[in-house]
C-alpha cells in the first residue's frame, strides 16, 4: 500500500518560484562580485560576459552541441535497451542473478579517467565509445530500480495471478512490470542527469567535436568564458532531459496521482 | 452433487506439521466455513486448492476429478483485496477472464452488467486508492464471482474492514448470495460472520491441523434482517466454547 502522492495542480507555479529565486539571485551575486571586484574575465568571467559569448559563439556551439545529443540519446537508448533485457533474464534466472550482478557491481568501480580513453582506443573517434560509455555510466541505476522493482511485488495479487491459472510470463507481464514502474522512473531519473555528462567525459577524452571537445579546447586557450558556455548547454540538455522523464513518469504513473477526482 | 471433497489430506512444510488430516466436503450451491483459531492452518488448505502448495497425503478432488497443478476449479479472493492499483476498477474486475483467454472486449460486456449489484457503478473507471474500503471489496468479490469457476474460495473476505463496513458487507452479501447461490468456502476466525453466512461450519484444531467440529447451521435466510435467533445465539456459544476450550492457549 503505497502513500498517495500530493496532487499537483496550478499551485505549481508559485511552488517553483524559490526555486527561480534563488537560481537568478545566485547569478546576480556573482555578476554583482565580478563587477565590485573588477577580477580578471580569464580567471572568473561574469554570467554577463559568458552570455555574450554564448551569443557571439552560437553556431560553433550548436555545430558540437549535435554530436554530444546523439551520444547521449543513443547510449541512452542502448543503456535503457541493455537494463530491461537484462533485468527481464535476471528476474526468470535467478542464478544468472548471482552470477552475473557481481559483474555489474564491478563495471561501476571502475573509474572512468582510465576506462574512457581505452574505450576510444579500442573504438576510435567516432560515435560508438561515446555511446559505450554513456551506457556504462547509466545502465546500473535502471537495472538495479527494476530488478528491485519487480520484487516488491505484492505477493497476494502474484498468488491471486496464480489462481486464476496464469504462467511465469503472465505474471511477469500483469504484476511485476506495472509494480516496478515507480521504481524505474526513480532509476531513470538518476540515469538521465549522469548522461550528458558521460558523453561530454568520453568526448573530452578524444572526439572530433562535441562540447567536451569545446571545453577542451577553451581550456587550452585560457577561455573560462567558453568553457562555462559549454556547461550552460550540458545542464540546459540535462535539464531538458530530466524535465522529459519526469513527464514521461506523469503519464506512466497516472494511477499514483489519482485521489479524489478524475 | 459434491463439488470439492478433500480426504485425510496432510502437510508438512519444512520442519511444521500444518494439515494434521483434513477431510472435508462442499456440496454445489453450499456455503461452508472454516472457523479456526490464527495460524491453524486455514488460509494453507486454500493454497492447496489454488496449487499454490501439494498436499503430501490424502487426495482432494473438484467435481470428481482429483486436483492437478494447473487446476482450474476455484476462484480465489486473497485476505487483501490484491486490486492491482496500476490497473482501473473495471480492468481489474476483467482479470481472471483476460486470464483465462476472454477477449478484453468480451470481459467487459460480461462485467458491466454486474456492476450494478455489486453498487460499483460509476466507478468502472477509477483507480483501487480512489474507492473506499468496502468498495474495493466488492470489486474484489465481482472479480472472484466473474471468473465463472465451479467454487469461490474466500479468505477472511471482510476481515480487514471496520465493524461497521463488514456489518454492511455481510448483509449485501448475504443478500447476493441468497439470489446466485456461488458454491463458497469461506476462511474466517468470526464466529457470528461464519453462524450468519453458512450452510454448515468446520471447525479447526490448533496445529497441526485436523477437523474438531462439524456443525450445520439451520437458521432460515435471512438472518442479518431480523434481530440473532436464539438458535443462532446457541450455535454460536456452542462454536466459542469449542474454539475456547480445544484451540486456546492451556493456561
Amino acid at each position: 500500500m503505497h502513500i498517495p502522492l500530493p496532487r499537483r495542480s496550478g499551485a505549481g507555479l508559485t511552488r517553483g518560484l524559490p526555486a527561480v529565486l534563488s537560481v537568478v539571485s545566485a547569478f546576480a551575486l556573482w555578476e554583482i562580485y565580478v563587477q565590485i571586484s573588477g577580477i580578471s574575465p580569464l580567471i572568473l568571467p561574469a554570467p554577463s560576459r559568458v552570455l555574450e559569448q554564448m551569443l557571439l559563439n552560437r553556431e560553433v556551439l550548436w555545430r558540437n552541441t549535435v554530436p554530444t545529443l546523439q551520444a547521449t540519446l543513443f547510449g541512452f537508448s542502448l543503456s535503457l535497451s541493455v537494463a530491461f533485457v537484462l533485468s527481464v533474464a535476471l528476474d526468470f534466472m535467478p542464478r544468472l542473478r548471482r552470477a552475473l550482478f557481481p559483474i555489474f557491481v564491478v563495471s561501476q568501480t571502475l573509474p572512468l579517467v582510465a576506462i574512457a580513453p581505452l574505450v576510444v582506443l579500442w573504438f576510435g573517434f567516432d560515435l560508438t565509445p561515446k555511446i559505450l560509455l554513456v551506457t556504462l555510466v547509466t545502465f546500473f541505476p535502471m537495472l538495479v530500480a527494476l530488478v528491485d522493482g519487480y520484487d516488491s511485488t505484492d505477493p497476494e495479487i502474484e498468488e491471486l495471478l496464480h489462481s486464476m491459472g496464469a504462467s511465469k510470463r503472465v505474471v511477469f507481464r500483469r504484476a511485476r512490470l506495472p509494480s516496478a514502474m515507480p521504481y524505474f522512473f526513480a532509476g531513470l531519473r538518476i540515469s538521465i542527469t549522469y548522461a550528458v555528462v558521460a558523453a561530454i567525459f568520453a568526448e573530452y577524452v578524444g572526439a572530433r567535436a562535441g562540447l567536451g571537445i569545446v571545453i577542451l579546447n577553451a581550456k587550452n586557450s585560457f577561455r573560462p568564458d567558453l568553457v562555462l558556455a559549454a556547461v550552460v548547454i550540458s545542464s540546459v540538455l540535462t535539464l531538458a532531459l530530466f524535465a522529459a522523464t519526469a513527464l514521461l513518469q506523469r503519464v506512466a504513473l497516472r494511477w499514483r496521482d489519482a485521489k479524489g477526482d478524475q | 452433487m459434491t463439488v470439492l471433497d478433500m480426504k485425510n489430506v496432510g502437510l508438512r512444510l519444512g520442519q511444521t506439521d500444518v494439515l494434521a488430516d483434513i477431510s472435508m466436503h462442499v456440496a454445489q450451491g453450499e456455503f461452508v466455513s472454516i472457523l479456526g483459531p490464527s495460524g491453524a492452518g486455514k488460509s494453507t488448505i486454500f493454497r492447496l486448492l489454488t496449487g499454490a502448495l501439494d498436499a503430501d497425503r490424502g487426495a482432494i478432488t473438484c467435481n470428481g476429478v482429483p486436483l492437478t497443478d494447473d487446476q482450474q476449479g476455484f476462484a480465489f479472493m486473497p485476505q487483501s483485496d490484491a486490486l492491482m492499483p496500476w490497473l482501473r476498477i473495471l480492468d481489474n474486475v476483467t482479470l481472471g477472464l483476460e486470464v483465462q483467454g476472454v477477449p478484453r472486449k468480451e470481459a467487459r460486456a460480461r462485467a458491466l452488467p454486474l456492476f450494478a449489484d455489486f453498487g460499483l457503478v460509476g466507478f468502472e473507471h477509477r483507480y483501487p486508492t480512489q474507492l473506499s474500503g468496502g468498495m474495493r471489496q466488492r470489486a474484489a468479490l465481482l472479480r472472484t464471482v466473474l471468473q465463472g469457476r465451479p467454487m469461490q474460495l474466500l479468505d477472511e473476505p471482510f476481515g480487514a474492514l471496520d465493524a461497521l463496513t463488514r456489518m454492511q458487507m455481510q448483509k449485501w452479501f448475504e443478500s447476493r448470495w441468497k439470489s446466485a447461490r456461488w458454491t463458497t468456502l469461506l476462511v474466517t476466525h468470526d464466529v457470528r460472520e461464519a453462524v450468519a453466512l453458512s450452510d454448515r461450519i468446520y471447525v479447526l484444531s490448533r496445529r497441526p491441523a485436523t477437523v474438531i467440529a462439524e456443525v450445520a447451521v439451520p437458521t432460515p435466510r435471512p438472518r442479518f434482517d431480523c434481530p440473532t435467533s436464539a438458535d443462532a445465539h446457541a450455535l454460536e456459544a456452542h462454536l466459542l466454547d469449542i474454539l475456547l476450550t480445544q484451540t486456546g492457549d492451556t493456561l
